[in-house]
């Protein structure tokens, strides 16, 4: 912060200080302020690494997660920032949790809230129809991303809406509504700094909380420099988060209507609840006389009272804040103005009925599970070509396409450390695995990978076989490996050595040391 | 107490020495030890790759096996973590279930079945940094875990302890898994690793000599990553070290 800044009325025409410190924790894709060399605002002199782009995606067929990690990883740059960027989340969440005697009683408490009205949902939903109805909200029901994409397009329609302002929201990215938006001719300005800067680059978020949190400040400039004519060797985060802010800011007060999703809907008062850090939801909701919300069905919670216990979990999980920075509740419209709220199902009801994946639908979105897999560290959220990324989405990204994603469950290594971290306490890892089986049995799962299991099953079921292909050790360095993991000792051997050979196998010792028994 | 030892096919094949220190510790407590010649696997490589199908013979195999004895104890707590959560394959017998339920980690079995005090034979004084695996930590409970707010305890930490001359460090990222992940070490091989380098440089950076887990898979995993990056620690299993291997 420069001198003149720290003057108040300087601050007050131009309130750089806040400015910066949001900026800065935006564009970094990071909560709070960082820690590390990157949230500096030394503009960097070197040429700067590009950023690696997502998975491929080739239709429906299955996307290769580990290939596009491999390029992410192959960006040191990126990975190391983005794996440090993350760590310093959980971290935080971590000593928020230790502040709060009652942590494990919160996440208890809110797991049977949400499983409790998941188990009534159509009850609730009745109820938050009618006391939304009361409060003055249009409420309307969308079975698919088609029809909801469609509904808010006829309200927008009937409004002669030319352009829309909205928050975050991963709902609208589940129906590709902005693509959509596109097609029919209404211009669509995200008002999420992370999420805008995603929206201007073409890509999607690829963390759910942070949406840009995979890109340097570099990454930044250059996809400024090409849409809003910023100076591209110019990184500095206060001048990139001005000019974006200076370029926005007149989109928004024009705009015809307003979106946004919800974290929370409480069937009893009819009310719904967004959590930002920015307030960019505010302006999206209250500039234009037109409010939209478009809401999964997942989302609701029966009373008022119960919100405490999720508004308490929500941003220490996600962020390790204490709160988020605008907890609004919207009750209904304001005088001369509309509001309407769009409930989705989009398969929400199917996995409901999925015995061991429903609870998967107790999700608060809040990127703890992300944050903490040291996978999805390393790999970035893109690498997963799905909405979902990271250990949430390795659950809930099969139930949209079981092909195009069967090979997601297997990027995992079961550490379970996300399932610990959830303040809905999803058993997420322990349904990694669950689906892997359910990909084993529709065959969806490489026919080599299948045929090496197979043939692994079969050799260890056997000792004398199992023996035979263990003899001396140093056959079992050739021979273990092969049946074991399918041959791909050329895999381990790439970046590790390979284990040392041992003059003899443990059998073959306690055979000739102890005799056989 | 009868007393069927466990010796999964990877230590078996690559470190016959783990399992030699296992047999060694607990003979050294008067136990009845016997290791069932016609064992195998417990069937995890398939289970844990969603193939339940074809694990399910191993599974047989390996209730037929250790269904005679009183305990059955592996120094590995990712295969203990299968049989006792995950050994699902096969039909739930009754011989199924008491194999499940007898079957344990070696930690464990010293720690809350023998409730061993002291190791008067072993002395170990080097720094060691301790790997918690992901199974032994979030599957079995061998300690608390970074992420729950439960008072701080440690199976392994207890027993080692009582080690003569061991001082432990502190990892910066305590219980982030390594990256080995069963056959996930090889069909991510990038993403498994790069974890693995990760967390070596961590072990580097704290001043241990010594790597000291009682997963032998993880440690194999981290010692290649080691070596390659030219990282002059060691590695070595929690039972040899508390069977007194002199390092």
């Amino acid at each position: 912060m420069s001198d003149t800044q720290k003057q108040p009325d300087a601050a007050d025409r131009m309130p750089h200080s806040k400015l910066a410190a949001r900026s800065n924790e935006s564009a970094a894709g990071n909560g709070r302020g960082l820690d590390h060399a990157e949230g500096t605002s030394h503009p960097i002199r070197v040429a700067p690494e590009p950023q690696p782009r997502g998975a491929k995606v080739h239709g429906k067929r299955p996307i290769d997660q580990t290939e596009a990690a491999g390029r992410f990883i192959d960006a040191i740059q990126h990975e190391t920032t983005h794996d440090a960027r993350l760590w310093d989340l959980r971290s935080k969440r971590d000593r928020q949790m230790h502040i709060i005697p009652e942590w494990e009683q919160l996440r208890e408490l809110a797991s049977a809230i949400k499983e409790h009205t998941l188990t009534h949902l159509d009850t609730y939903l009745d109820q938050f129809e009618q006391t939304a109805r009361a409060n003055g909200i249009h409420v309307h029901w969308a079975k698919d991303a088609e029809e909801h994409n469609k509904i808010v397009h006829g309200i927008l329609r009937d409004h002669g809406t030319k352009s829309l302002i909205k928050s975050k929201s991963m709902l609208t990215e589940e129906c590709g509504f902005r693509q959509y938006m596109a097609s029919v001719g209404i211009e669509v300005i995200e008002t999420d700094l992370g999420e805008r800067i995603q929206q201007l680059d073409d890509e999607d978020p690829s963390h759910i909380v942070v949406p840009a949190v995979h890109k340097l400040r570099t990454d930044v400039a250059e996809v400024f420099s090409r849409t809003i004519g910023t100076d591209p060797e110019n990184s500095d985060v206060h001048y990139l988060a001005e000019a974006q802010r200076e370029a926005t800011r007149p989109l928004i007060l024009n705009a015809d209507a307003g979106m946004t999703g919800a974290n929370f809907v409480v069937a009893e008062t009819g009310s719904f609840v967004v959590c930002t850090n920015e307030g960019n939801a505010d302006l999206s909701a209250n500039v234009p006389p037109l409010h939209i919300a478009s809401i999964g069905i997942e989302k609701l919670i029966p009373r008022l009272e119960d919100l405490a216990v999720f508004i308490r979990l929500l941003s220490r999980s996600a962020l390790g804040s204490p709160i988020t920075q605008y907890t609004s509740h919207f009750r209904g419209p304001r005088q001369g103005g509309e509001m309407h709220v769009v409930l989705v199902d989009n398969g929400r009801s199917a996995r409901l009925n999925l015995n061991e994946f429903w609870t998967s639908l107790k999700c608060i979105r809040c990127g703890a599970c992300m944050n903490t897999c040291p996978v999805y560290r390393r790999s970035g959220g893109l690498s997963y070509g799905a909405t979902y990324s990271g250990p949430i989405g390795l659950i809930i990204d099969p139930t949209f396409n079981r092909h195009k994603y069967s090979a997601l469950p297997f990027s995992s290594t079961l550490n379970g450390s996300c399932t610990n971290v959830c303040p809905v306490k999803i058993n997420i890892h322990e349904q990694i695995a669950a689906w892997r089986k359910v990909m084993s049995e529709n065959h969806e799962m490489p026919l080599m990978k299948k045929a090496a299991m197979k043939a692994a099953g079969a050799i260890l079921a056997h000792p004398r076989l199992y023996r035979a292909a263990i003899t001396t050790a140093d056959a079992a360095l050739n021979a273990l490996p092969r049946f074991m993991i399918y041959n791909r000792l050329n895999a381990w051997g790439k970046q590790r050595e390979v284990p040392h050979a041992p003059r003899q196998t443990f059998h073959s010792w306690y055979k000739q040391n102890r005799g056989t028994p | 107490m009868r007393v069927g030892l466990f010796i999964p096919c990877y230590v078996d094949a690559f470190h016959p020495d783990i399992g030699i220190a296992t047999l060694e510790l607990l003979e050294r407590f008067g136990l009845e030890v016997e290791y069932p010649f016609d064992q195998t696997c417990c069937g995890q490589p398939m289970a844990n790759s969603g193939c339940h199908v074809e694990s399910a013979a191993t599974e047989a195999l390996f209730v037929k096996n250790f269904q005679a004895y009183d305990y059955v104890v592996a120094p590995s707590g990712s295969c203990v973590h299968h049989v006792r959560s995950k050994l699902d394959a096969i039909e739930q017998t009754d011989a199924v279930l008491k194999v499940r339920r007898s079957t344990f980690e070696l930690v464990e079995f010293l720690h809350d079945i023998l409730k061993v005090e002291a190791f008067p034979w072993a002395e170990f004084p080097h720094r060691i940094a301790y790997h918690n695996s992901c199974n032994a930590l979030r599957g079995l409970g061998h300690a608390n875990m970074s992420e729950l707010r439960v008072e701080p305890f440690s199976k392994p930490l207890n027993l080692l302890r009582k080690v003569r001359g061991i001082e432990v460090v502190e990892l910066a990222r305590p219980d982030e898994c390594c990256g080995f992940g069963g056959t996930f070490a090889v069909f991510a091989e990038n993403i498994s690793a790069k974890m693995g380098q990760d967390k070596v440089r961590d072990q580097a950076r704290s001043g241990a000599e010594y790597v000291v887990s009682a997963d032998s898979s993880c440690l194999l995993h981290q010692q290649g990553c080691a070596e390659r990056a030219g990282v002059p620690l060691k590695y070595i299993h929690i039972a040899q070290v508390l069977n007194g291997a002199a390092a």
